[in-house]
């Protein structure tokens, strides 16, 4: 057997709950080290960073799925998890953030007056429908083509959420840059697809 | 300095102080790198001894001051001052120095000055981030002549009784406690007094987002975050955000410094 049948192998032994439980670790990790001091002098804007990251890394991993089948590697079982493990890091960001402010009015004045939380929070806002049908049944009742098209959101979610890590830094700092640059690379892909699949 | 202490009340840490841990680890400067703990790694080829500030324009005496020689005639003393980033987080720091009006004295001010500029140090051999062309080096501050004159207006030397660390502006660096961290420029090189409001370097960068004056105001929002509060350092995962004070606390000595203007045009 070659080495890509043996990865192909070993991935199909991968249970998907193992995915979800390492999936989880960022989260505990960020936890603790905040809880310990390990966050430095700001944890809680350290935190908050590091969950918003992480979301980010897992849309990029979501997106990354389909070319990677392309080139050979399938990894087509994991990406419900790796959708659902977004979203939940998308609201311990969002939730990190509102214990943050503990205020109303200051929560509402942010989401109003600054264009990278509106940016963000429409980020976040596309991913709800998909979270809420990202189980077998939600597919049966849409339909595979309704769903498919649906699912299609997480294009603009993973443009908004790269964007809104953009816009948050001053000047400009390398890893903002690439996340945008890897999620430019990943959706010109689609493009690609879609005209190979719809020829004029 | 009785009265900077006695404006202060209890805030997070010992004794109301952020740890020297804190404040030397957690530090804004861009000469020694991006991100906070950057400038702590950075800091140790920084040469602080001997050092000269160039005092110049409209002075009585103009010249390079060694700074050995500044020490003999001036008075450290400890002020606990709380100190107001313009990202929103915020500090308690016992520095020593004296008051920057001592050092205009050894110049000696020419009555036509009106404002003071200052130059941090440029070093590209000792300070990396200079290397990139990130800011208009060297970094400029100023302030207008009673601002600086001001007995609250320091020139820090150390903090917690020890000499300043590199990453917060070593040998000696500005403290404006009632004006965001910006202000108070670090490893300052150069003084010159003037007739006309200087350039200084994020009002040229980014006006809308830093004025000249950057009194901390919690009426007026940065662009990009609201500035009604803030985020003491070391405060844990858990702790509150307190609410922001006009001239972070500082109004009852500075407020009559801005009397008739409208500090939401002038912020």
């Amino acid at each position: 057997m070659n080495r890509s049948g043996a990865i192909a192998m070993g991935l199909r032994r991968v249970p998907v709950w193992m995915v979800y439980c390492l999936g989880m670790v960022p989260a505990f990790w960020g936890l603790w080290l905040g809880l310990t001091g390990g966050l430095g002098a700001e944890p809680v804007r350290a935190l908050e960073q590091h969950l918003g990251e992480t979301a980010l890394q897992f849309l990029i991993a979501v997106l990354a799925i389909t070319p990677l089948r392309r080139a050979g590697v399938n990894l087509v079982r994991f990406r419900r998890a790796l959708g659902v493990l977004s979203f939940v890091y998308v609201c311990l960001h969002l939730g990190v953030w509102l214990l943050d402010l503990r205020s109303w009015p200051l929560i509402w004045a942010d989401l109003v007056k600054r264009p990278y939380i509106t940016v963000g929070m429409a980020a976040g806002l596309l991913l709800v429908p998909l979270a809420l049908t990202s189980n077998d049944r939600a597919v049966r009742r849409l339909g595979p083509a309704r769903w498919r098209r649906l699912h299609r959101l997480t294009y603009p979610a993973v443009s908004l959420g790269g964007v809104h890590y953009l816009m948050l830094v001053k000047g400009w700092p390398a890893a903002p840059i690439l996340y945008m640059a890897v999620i430019i690379t990943l959706l010109s892909f689609r493009i690609r697809l879609l005209r190979v699949r719809f020829p004029a | 300095g009785a009265a900077a202490l006695g404006a202060l009340p209890a805030r997070a840490g010992v004794n109301g102080l952020t740890s020297w841990e804190h404040v030397t680890s957690y530090n804004n400067f861009l000469e020694l790198g991006n991100g906070k703990s950057a400038p702590a790694r950075n800091g140790a080829h920084l040469t602080t001894d001997p050092w000269t500030v160039k005092i110049d324009g409209l002075v009585e005496r103009p010249g390079d001051y060694d700074l050995a020689a500044i020490l003999k005639k001036v008075t450290i003393e400890e002020r606990i001052y709380r100190f107001r980033c313009v990202e929103t987080w915020a500090m308690v720091v016992p520095w020593n120095g004296f008051e920057l009006a001592d050092l205009l004295q050894i110049a000696g001010v020419a009555p036509s000055a009106k404002y003071v500029a200052f130059e941090t140090l440029y070093r590209p051999k000792e300070m990396p981030g200079q290397r990139s062309r990130l800011l208009d080096w060297p970094y400029r501050e100023g302030m207008r002549l009673d601002e600086a004159l001001h007995p609250l207006t320091l020139i820090a030397t150390g903090l917690y009784g020890k000499d300043l660390p590199p990453q917060n502006g070593a040998p000696l660096r500005l403290v404006v406690p009632w004006k965001y961290g910006f202000k108070s420029i670090k490893s300052v090189a150069r003084i010159t007094l003037t007739d006309t409001r200087p350039v200084t370097t994020w009002t040229d960068l980014a006006p809308d987002e830093y004025g000249f004056y950057a009194n901390v105001n919690p009426r007026v929002d940065h662009p990009r975050w609201s500035q009604a509060t803030e985020r003491p350092l070391g405060g844990g995962l858990f702790d509150r955000r307190r609410k922001t004070r006009m001239f972070n606390g500082y109004a009852d000595e500075v407020a009559g410094l801005y009397r008739g203007m409208d500090l939401e045009r002038d912020f």
